[in-house]
């Protein structure tokens, strides 16, 4: 019979902590872009639409790596804007969750996108010339049109965030009990010569939720073409 | 109602400048596809923004570039009847008709829920989801949503293009009935001049990007005459019909109209086309025709290769169009008489 040390449950905790901070995080940001993508013709369209998608094609070591170079005691953001403000990020779960974000936030702004999308136009104009600025059209018209993008598009980045690994190890380490999340508890029980069985069970554990998440996402996908 | 407009507008390789000033409360926009009919409207209602130029409403200017001045769309208190009714799929019958409605400040607020109900015959619709309605329900509601954000005038874009034959003259009685009784003044924008002379008096014809013309329907329909594969259409509201030998007998102007294509109901509307309507000298004995009119020569027109006679039938007026060597057989100058023959089965039932 196997039995998580207490150490295993903090990571199964951190895990989901680490993937619904980052998600709800992203959440409005993914959903400004999002908008600003689908209803706006501006200068840079392409650019911006280069870099948000970036991080989806990039290792996410790259990623955490250049987070480091940025957040670090020497980076430009760290240095200028975190040390006078007396925050610390590196090397904390707060890192693991910009990592997280910054990884799964592509995929946040595609599925919102892709929600937007399916809005037609003539709604927008419609309730616009009935009376409603760009702010109310947005809350009574694009929000509840989009909100099952919206879910989706959480349920897939959180599903990412779960599994992140790369960024993470760089950014925030792999502290058990701070920073170790699902995949580097994994990880260091992959590279101990009797870990075998707590690997595998950790696994189980993540294969679970990604399984659960992935049929929510499923199921709301599907609601989507319906609508449509 | 008094819309001045002074605007230019580049979209691309489509260019569109408009300088007009019109006054009315039953105003056309006539003009083919791609015309720049579309554009005009979405830059009166703010939807588009002009690149220079002014937009004045009943003195109130909504748009002046040299000012800088744009009321945004929501404040314009332009209400818009689109092709599609874009009825919000999220929100209730009830619900979408009161969006516009809750949106108008209180000093606007003139037209109430239930006033409308009455008139677009909605009231069983209420709270009902907006997927189960039927194409004319789904416009009236969307007629009514517009009417009740109580806006100072009326954009109707194509709104009935999308709609079948029996549906359109159905809303063409919803949309007139609905402005006459909240006295809101409206443009419909239209490429049949068949609609176009059902909802206004006054239209601003738009060619090519820009306005070729400003004159009356009346006008417009009998320039067009030449052009047009059917000729003029006279357009007939008859009533009271009765059932003689399987036609059914209007009454019109001093005697009645056989139309085989009438139906028991009380009111209807037909159209003839001037190219079917006979023009005689004298009375004929017999024949298969089963409307026989005397009437006299109100008017001619010349109408490309043709003539255009505007008839005078017992207080009614008709339009016929002739060949120019029958006009001179016929020797047809104002004031001659005449006989004019219709089949019975030329009038073609509109509603």
């Amino acid at each position: 019979m196997v039995s998580f040390t207490p150490a295993d449950y903090s990571a199964i905790y951190l895990s989901m902590k680490v993937a619904v901070t980052a998600t709800l995080l992203s959440l409005p940001v993914g959903f400004a872009l999002a908008w600003l993508m689908t209803f706006r013709q501006f200068r840079g369209k392409v650019v911006l639409d280069v870099l948000i998608n970036l991080p989806l094609t990039l290792p996410p070591v790259v990623v955490g790596y250049l987070l480091l170079l940025l957040l670090g005691q020497k980076g430009w953001i760290g240095q200028h804007l975190l040390q006078p403000l007396g925050i610390k990020l590196i090397f904390t779960w707060k890192a693991a969750v910009i990592a997280t974000a910054v990884v799964g936030f592509p995929l946040l702004v595609r599925a919102i996108r892709i929600g937007l999308e399916g809005i037609d136009e003539g709604l927008i104009q419609a309730s616009r010339t009935l009376g409603a600025g760009t702010f109310d059209t947005v809350m009574t018209v694009v929000l509840p049109l989009s909100f099952r993008g919206i879910l989706a598009g959480s349920a897939l980045m959180f599903a990412r965030g779960l599994g992140e690994f790369g960024a993470t190890i760089i950014v925030a380490g792999n502290m058990p009990g701070v920073t170790q999340t699902i995949p580097l508890a994994i990880y260091e029980y992959a590279s101990s010569p009797s870990g075998d069985i707590m690997a595998l069970a950790l696994c189980l554990v993540s294969i679970s939720l990604s399984v659960i998440i992935l049929l929510f996402h499923e199921f709301l996908s599907r609601r989507l073409v319906k609508v449509d | 109602m008094e819309l001045r407009v002074d605007l230019k507008k580049e979209l691309g390789i489509f260019s569109f400048a408009a300088n007009f000033t019109i006054q009315g409360d039953a105003l056309g926009i006539f003009g083919p596809s791609g015309s720049g009919k579309s554009t005009l409207v979405k830059l009166i209602s703010g939807l588009h923004q002009p690149d220079s130029g002014v937009i004045i409403i009943d003195g109130e200017t909504l748009f002046d570039s040299s000012k800088r001045l744009s009321v945004p769309v929501e404040e314009r208190r332009i209400g818009m009847v689109f092709q599609h009714p874009h009825l919000f799929p999220h929100l209730s019958v009830k619900r979408n008709l009161l969006y516009g409605y809750r949106r108008c400040p209180s000093k606007h607020r003139k037209i109430e829920l239930a006033d409308l109900i009455d008139v677009l015959e909605i009231g069983h619709l209420l709270d009902r989801g907006v997927y189960n309605l039927s194409g004319g329900e789904k416009q009236r509601v969307s007629i009514g949503r517009t009417v009740l954000s109580n806006p100072r005038l009326l954009l109707m874009d194509e709104p009935l293009s999308a709609l079948d034959d029996s549906l359109k003259f159905q809303i063409i009685s919803y949309l007139k009935s609905v402005s006459k009784r909240f006295k809101i003044p409206y443009l419909f924008i239209s490429h049949s001049l068949v609609e176009m002379r059902l909802m206004s008096d006054q239209v601003l014809v738009v060619e090519n990007g820009g306005i070729s013309d400003q004159m009356s329907t009346e006008q417009l329909a009998l320039s067009r005459m030449g052009q047009s594969l059917t000729g003029y259409i006279n357009i007939l509201e008859l009533k009271d019909p009765q059932l003689r030998d399987e036609l059914c007998a209007y009454p019109w102007g001093d005697g009645e109209l056989l139309i085989s294509a009438g139906n028991g109901q009380a009111g209807s509307l037909f159209e003839l086309s001037s190219r079917d309507i006979i023009l005689l000298r004298g009375f004929p004995h017999a024949i298969s025709a089963r409307n026989l009119l005397k009437c006299t020569v109100a008017d001619t027109f010349p109408s490309g290769r043709r003539l255009g006679v505007k008839l005078d039938c017992g207080g009614e007026h008709l339009v016929a169009e002739v060949t120019l060597p029958a006009a001179r057989e016929l020797m047809i100058e104002k004031g001659s008489e005449l006989y004019a023959a219709v089949k019975a089965s030329s009038f073609r039932r509109m509603v």
